[in-house]
């Protein structure tokens, strides 16, 4: 049978960022897949060079929109263990909650461009109108919607007040109530079945080979979160990680799904065991980082790792970003092949591709 | 399909959740980071914001006394906000209009003189003391 070589991306109208794959089809299956990354390098791991490591903050946030504030608490993580700063307990609670909303924005995101990429568009709308409710929360509680900017080496910029907070309190009860009202037309509908089970298998073996991370992995039956490991406030949550264990869209899905709500349970409980006390500790009369160290955290699609070293002064001589798409991408490779040529959208989708994280 | 159509008869009866824009504007929240703005009659031009930007969009001649900020190359972190010691820098809670044209903001301001600054000049109006006159008067 002849082989046709099909470029799906960067420009493609399912997807949201510009992954670049080389399909290799004999009929209408797939047979191989190479990707071609680099399609939107900006070179923010350079700027280390030119900012000084606070102004960082800002640029690492911009690494990934979707979960900024992620990527600035890794980085804010890193720095403090450098330069040995104690962060107060709230300032860890604070960015524990913050990091929670973000992960439910991502995947409500998530879901509803999913919907979108299998032709739901009414879905898509169900779930963009619960993620507008977090991006309110996200506005008024740190200042911005998308980029939020409150982490600073040593705590956060924001508090939140007992007004807020009750008032978050009722609207993670509205945006709960409304994840749930889609659980049926998402889980049980026969037309989303059709085109997410067995589509794009990973097995837990493959899975664990590969390196897959996040909701990907333990959509695979790996019960792997780096959320675990217990950093910022996370231990004092009783966190424990969502598995699914079929490997195929549908299972990803379903982890993203739970996790969404997990996070308003964790959120729930992080502002039950807020503790008082100050927000931001000190740094002014402390040196410039110097050292070397690696921080790991969970973003929405996985394990985010963060390299530093520093000499001392203010510009860091080296950060290195490891994004959790860049970990996915030999998954997904194992995932194509097999697969219809209308199923690749679903099957790309799934592991949640964000290509300006992985191109930096 | 069918699993959806609860939620779409239900979505007849509720309230709608998109506005009709710019008839219609919700009310920004309290701390929202919208515009800068620059009290340009308390600004010291001590030099911190500009310093502190991390897209440097704020550029401080201090012996001029001019503030000059480009509102499209600012991401509104509010880092300038937070360390301004004069309490010059402000935000708005509304975000930037779009425009049609690009905009720099540029302030006059007066210097302040410090506080030493004023002492010297204090002086230097002062009569000068006579000093007497030593060897000479007596040479």
């Amino acid at each position: 049978m002849r082989k046709t070589v099909i470029p799906f991306g960067p420009q493609h109208p399912v997807l949201p960022e510009p992954i670049h794959l080389k399909l290799t089809l004999v009929d209408e299956r797939v047979v191989e897949a190479i990707p071609n990354l680099g399609y939107v390098h900006r070179g923010l791991e350079r700027l280390a060079d030119v900012r000084d490591f606070h102004q960082m903050i800002q640029v690492v946030e911009r690494v990934c929109g979707i979960c900024s504030m992620i990527h600035a608490h890794c980085y804010c993580m890193g720095i403090e263990e450098l330069m040995a700063v104690e962060v107060p307990p709230r300032a860890q609670f604070l960015r524990v909650i913050w990091s929670e909303v973000h992960r439910i924005q991502s995947h409500l995101l998530w879901l509803g461009l999913f919907a979108d990429s299998f032709g739901f568009e009414s879905l898509f709308m169900q779930f963009w109108r619960i993620r507008e409710k977090i991006m309110d929360i996200s506005e008024s509680t740190t200042g911005n919607r998308v980029i939020v900017s409150v982490n600073v080496i040593g705590g956060v910029r924001r508090d939140l007040s007992a007004e807020q907070t009750r008032w978050l309190l009722t609207e993670l009860d509205w945006v709960e109530e409304q994840i749930q009202r889609l659980q049926t037309t998402m889980m049980e509908d026969y037309t989303v079945k059709k085109r997410t089970v067995g589509k794009g298998v990973l097995t837990a073996q493959q899975a664990y080979e590969l390196g897959a991370v996040g909701p990907v992995a333990r959509g695979s039956g790996l019960s792997q979160d780096t959320r675990q490991t217990s950093y910022a406030a996370y231990g004092e949550l009783y966190f424990e990680p969502v598995v699914e264990t079929e490997g195929d869209c549908y299972a990803r899905s379903k982890v993203r799904f739970r996790e969404a709500l997990a996070s308003v349970d964790l959120i729930r409980r992080a502002l039950d065991k807020l503790p008082a006390g100050e927000v931001r500790a000190k740094v002014k009369s402390l040196k410039p980082p110097k050292g070397e160290t690696v921080m790991r955290v969970e973003q929405p699609r996985g394990e985010l790792l963060y390299y530093f070293k520093g000499s001392g002064e203010k510009n860091l001589d080296r950060l290195r970003i490891r994004t959790p798409t860049f970990a996915n991408i030999p998954p997904l490779l194992a995932m194509l092949p097999g697969v219809y040529l209308s199923d690749v959208p679903v099957v790309t989708l799934s592991i949640d591709p964000c290509i300006s994280c992985t191109e930096r | 399909m069918f699993k959806m159509t609860h939620n779409i008869l239900r979505n007849l009866v509720v309230r709608k959740s998109t506005r009709r824009y710019p008839f219609e504007v919700r009310e920004a929240f309290d701390k929202v980071r919208g515009e800068l703005v620059n009290d340009i009659v308390r600004c010291i031009f001590c030099g911190s914001c500009e310093v502190r930007c991390p897209s440097q969009c704020i550029q401080v001649d201090r012996k001029a006394a001019v503030w000059n900020y480009d509102p499209f190359a600012c991401v509104f972190c509010g880092v300038c906000v937070d360390i301004c010691p004069a309490k010059s820098l402000s935000q708005k809670t509304q975000y930037l209009r779009s425009v049609d044209k690009r905009i720099l903001i540029s302030m006059q301001g007066e210097l302040k003189k410090k506080s030493r600054e004023k002492d010297k000049e204090a002086e230097k109006d002062k009569p000068a003391p006579v000093e007497p006159e030593g060897p000479a008067a007596t040479g």
